[in-house]
C-alpha cells in the first residue's frame, strides 16, 4: 500500500464548523488499524473520538493539542511506513494549498430539519441518503434526533435514512396525548405512511427500540429488520432514577449527574450537552410530556412493556447491541433477545454506544443492514 | 424548532405569545401602540424603537397607550397587579425613572412583605438603558444598580434573544414585580431562538466561555465585549472564564464563586458607574467569600464616575470596550509557559 491518506477534521452534525484536539491518543510511527482511536475532540456540543478511517502508520500529526481545526482541515495522514518523507510532506503541502474550507452560511451539504404532519401532529425529522432502502432512527427517552449525529451519515451511504423526533422530544409537538406505547407506535407508522414508506429497517434506542418493537408487532409487514441498541422492552429493571432525575432535574447542577449516567466516560457530558438538554427540557410542554410517557412506559420506575417474546415469534432479522458498562437498562437484558437474533457487547460503551463508540456501532450497524 | 431572529424579535415574541396564553397580560406604556385612534393600525409605530409592534392589531384592548406620566401608569401597573392582571409596563427609558420610584420601590417592592405574603404584585417594567446611541446624558444610563439595591424587586438583565425571550417570558410569569432592562444597541443582536415559548430561571447564571485561568464576570452588553476579549485572549494562551449573571438580583452567587475558586484572578466588566454598582459589588462578593482562593488582585472595568458624554469621541471612551476587558485580565493573568 503506498497510498497516502489525509485524516481531516469531521463534521459532526449540522452546526459543526471547527473541532478542538483535546488529546492525542495514537503517536506518530503507531501502526493504526482502521477503527483505532486516533485523537479525542471536543466540539461546540459534545467531546467525540476520531476513529482511523483507514489501517497504516500514523506518520504526521499536524495539530497541536488546544487548537481549533475548521471541518475538514487537515489533522493527521497515515500511510504506509514504505512512503517517503518527502512524499509526506509535498502532500500535506498540495493539501493545504487545494482546502477550502467551509464558508459560513454557505448551504449546508445535508438537509436542515423539516416537518411533516402526522396524526394532526407536527413531527420533525432529517433525511440523509439518496438510495437504498429505508432506514428510520428512534431515539430514546428525552433524547432527540441529534443523538444520530454520528450514525446518520455513516449508513446514509447506502441508505435512505430518517432519523425523526417522537413526539414530546426535539422539534416536534410537545403534546404526547395519549402518552402510551401504542400511541408513539401509530405516530412511528404514520410517519412510514406519509412517506410512503412500505417497508423500513428500525434502529432503535432505549425507549425508541421498543417503540420500533411496538410497531412491528401493530404491522410486521413494515419492518424489515429491528436493530435494538440498550432498548427497552426486554425486561421490568431500569434505573429508576435515572428517568425520575432527568424528569425532575431543572438545572445544571441537578441534570449533569443525570446525563453521566447514561456514559461509561462521565466526561462526554460537556456543558454544552447539559445546556442542550436544559434548553429543551425548558420548552413549555416537555415537563408534562416527559411525566405523562415516564408515568405511562416507566410506572414506578419499572418498565411496564416487555414484548420481546411476542416479537420473537415474528421472526424479524433483529440486531442487538448493548454497551458492557450500561448504567441505565443492564447490558444482561441482550440475553432475553429473540433466538435468531444477532447479539454485540461493545465494550467500554455505556447506555449509548451510537455516541460513545460510533465506529463500532456503525460496523455493525452497516453489516447487519447488509445481511450479511 | 429555533431559528435566528434578533433581540428585540425575541422581546416581541415573548409578549405576543405570554397574551394569547393569558388573558390576565395587559401592555401599556408611552406609544406601546402609537397608533391608537388611527385607521393605519399596521403602521402603529409599537413603541419609540418598535419593539411592541404587531401587538395592538391583535390585542386592541390590551395594548395602552399611556400619558406621559410614568407616576401615573407604573401606579397603575403595581395597582393592576394586586388586583390580579399581569400587567407590562414600559418605561421608556430607565432615566426617567426618577419621577415614578415612589411606586416601584416603595409601593409594589412592599406589598408582598407588608401583607405577610399574602399579596401579589406579579408585575414587569421592561425599559431601556444603556449608552452607544449619541442619546446623551438623560436617555443612555445604566441603572440597574439602583433597583438592584431594593428589596421585593427583581432585576434581569438579558444579553442574548435566546435569553431575553426566556427572561421575558419567565418575568410575565413571576408573581414578584420584576424591571426587565433592555440595552438599545443589542436590539438588533441575531441569535437562536426556539419558535415555542420557554422559561429561563432567575438566579441562574450563563457560562459564556469555559477557562480555567481568569473569571470575568460580565452583564447585558458587556457579555459580548467579555467574550470578545476572551477570544482574543485565549489565542495569547490565556484561557477565560465568561460568566454572565443574567439577573443581578437574585444573583448566582455559586457559579460565580465556583469560577474563581478554580481561576483565583476575576475580573469584573460593567457598564453601570464603578461607585456602589455591579462591578463594585461582584468584586466584594468574591472578596469577602472567596478570599483565600484569590492568587491577583481583582479588577473592574466600568464607566468613569461621569454622566454619560453626548460627544461621540466622549461616548465611545466613556463605554468599557474589548480591549480595556483584555488589559484588564492581562494585568493579572500568568501565560501558560510556551
Amino acid at each position: 500500500m503506498t497510498e497516502i491518506h489525509p485524516v481531516g477534521m469531521p463534521k459532526w452534525g449540522l452546526s459543526m464548523t471547527k473541532g478542538q484536539i483535546i488529546d492525542w491518543i495514537a503517536e506518530v510511527g503507531d501502526e493504526i488499524a482502521a477503527g483505532d482511536d486516533l485523537v479525542e475532540i471536543e466540539t461546540e456540543k459534545i467531546n467525540g473520538v476520531l476513529e482511523s478511517p483507514v489501517g497504516g502508520v500514523l506518520r504526521r500529526r499536524l495539530v497541536e493539542k488546544g487548537s481549533w481545526v475548521p471541518v475538514s482541515g487537515l489533522v493527521a495522514v497515515i500511510a504506509d511506513p514504505s512512503v517517503p518523507e518527502e512524499e509526506i510532506d509535498r502532500f500535506v503541502e498540495e493539501y493545504r494549498a487545494s482546502w477550502v474550507p467551509e464558508e459560513e452560511g454557505e448551504e449546508p451539504a445535508e438537509a436542515g430539519p423539516e416537518t411533516v404532519e402526522v396524526g394532526g401532529r407536527t413531527i420533525s425529522y432529517v433525511r440523509q441518503g439518496e438510495s437504498g432502502d429505508a432506514v428510520v432512527l428512534l431515539h430514546g427517552f428525552g433524547g432527540d434526533l441529534g443523538n444520530w449525529l454520528f450514525t446518520m451519515p455513516a449508513l446514509a451511504e447506502r441508505h435512505r435514512v430518517y432519523a425523526l423526533d417522537l413526539p414530546g422530544h426535539g422539534g416536534s409537538d410537545k403534546s404526547v396525548e395519549p402518552g402510551d406505547l401504542n400511541s408513539l407506535a401509530r405516530t412511528l407508522l404514520g410517519f412510514l405512511a406519509v412517506h410512503g414508506i412500505d417497508r423500513a429497517h428500525l434502529v432503535g434506542h432505549s425507549m425508541g427500540g421498543l417503540v420500533a418493537m411496538a410497531a412491528a408487532l401493530r404491522d410486521p409487514r413494515c419492518v424489515a429488520s429491528l436493530a435494538l441498541i440498550a432498548t427497552a422492552g426486554f425486561g421490568t429493571e431500569m434505573n429508576a432514577a435515572y428517568i425520575d432525575g432527568f424528569v425532575r432535574a431543572t438545572g445544571r447542577r441537578d441534570l449533569t449527574p443525570v446525563l453521566r449516567l447514561l456514559f461509561a466516560d462521565p466526561d462526554a457530558v460537556t456543558r454544552r450537552l447539559v445546556d442542550d438538554v436544559l434548553k429543551y427540557k425548558r420548552l413549555d410542554g416537555v415537563d408534562a410530556a416527559l411525566r405523562l410517557l415516564a408515568g405511562e412506559l416507566f410506572p414506578g420506575g419499572a418498565q411496564r412493556h416487555v414484548p420481546v417474546d411476542e416479537v420473537a415469534r415474528l421472526e424479524i432479522p433483529t440486531l442487538v447491541l448493548w454497551g458492557d458498562r450500561d448504567q441505565i437498562i443492564p447490558p444482561s437484558h441482550a440475553s432475553r433477545a429473540p433466538a435468531h437474533a444477532r447479539i454485540d457487547l461493545i465494550e467500554g460503551a455505556g447506555h449509548s454506544p451510537h455516541i460513545e463508540k460510533p465506529a463500532d456501532v456503525n460496523r455493525l450497524l452497516a453489516s447487519f443492514l447488509a445481511g450479511e | 424548532m429555533a431559528r435566528t431572529i434578533s433581540y428585540q424579535q425575541a422581546i416581541n415574541e415573548a409578549l405576543a405569545q405570554e397574551m394569547r396564553r393569558d388573558p390576565a397580560v395587559v401592555v401599556f406604556g408611552e406609544d406601546v401602540a402609537g397608533g391608537m385612534g388611527t385607521e393605519q393600525d399596521k403602521d402603529a409605530w409599537g413603541g419609540v424603537l418598535g419593539v411592541t409592534k404587531g401587538l395592538w392589531p391583535e390585542f386592541p384592548d390590551r395594548v395602552l397607550d399611556t400619558p406621559i406620566s410614568e407616576s401615573a401608569y407604573i401606579g397603575a401597573a403595581a395597582g393592576a397587579a394586586s388586583a390580579g392582571l399581569r400587567p407590562v409596563a414600559e418605561l421608556m427609558f430607565v432615566d426617567f425613572m426618577g419621577v415614578c420610584f415612589d411606586q416601584i420601590f416603595n409601593q409594589a417592592a412592599k406589598f408582598k412583605y407588608m401583607f405577610g405574603g399574602k399579596a401579589k404584585t406579579p408585575m414587569v417594567i421592561r425599559t431601556m438603558y444603556g449608552a452607544g446611541i449619541r442619546a446623551a446624558s438623560q436617555h443612555s444610563q445604566t441603572l440597574y444598580p439602583l433597583f438592584t439595591h431594593i428589596p421585593g424587586l427583581k432585576v434581569v438583565v438579558p444579553a442574548t434573544p435566546y435569553d431575553a425571550k426566556g427572561l421575558l417570558i419567565q418575568a410575565i410569569r413571576d408573581d414578584d414585580p420584576v424591571i426587565f432592562f433592555e440595552h438599545k444597541v443589542l436590539y438588533t443582536l441575531q441569535g437562536e431562538v426556539p419558535e415555542e415559548a420557554y422559561t429561563i430561571p432567575f438566579g441562574e447564571a450563563e457560562i459564556v466561555r469555559e477557562g480555567d485561568d481568569v473569571t470575568i464576570v460580565a452583564l447585558g452588553r458587556m457579555v459580548h465585549m467579555a467574550a470578545q476579549a476572551a477570544d482574543t485572549l485565549a489565542a495569547e494562551g490565556v484561557g477565560c472564564e465568561v460568566i454572565d449573571p443574567r439577573t443581578t438580583s437574585p444573583l448566582d452567587e455559586e457559579t460565580i464563586l465556583e469560577s474563581v475558586e478554580r481561576t483565583g484572578r476575576l475580573v469584573v466588566v460593567d457598564e453601570s458607574g464603578p461607585r456602589c454598582g455591579m462591578a463594585a459589588d461582584i468584586a466584594s462578593l468574591v472578596a469577602t467569600r472567596a478570599f483565600g482562593a484569590l492568587r491577583a488582585p481583582i479588577r473592574t472595568v466600568t464607566p468613569p464616575h461621569t454622566p454619560v458624554p453626548f460627544s461621540p469621541v466622549l461616548e465611545d471612551a466613556y463605554v468599557p470596550g474589548a480591549a480595556r476587558v483584555a488589559e484588564a485580565v492581562r494585568s493579572i493573568a500568568v501565560k501558560e509557559s510556551v
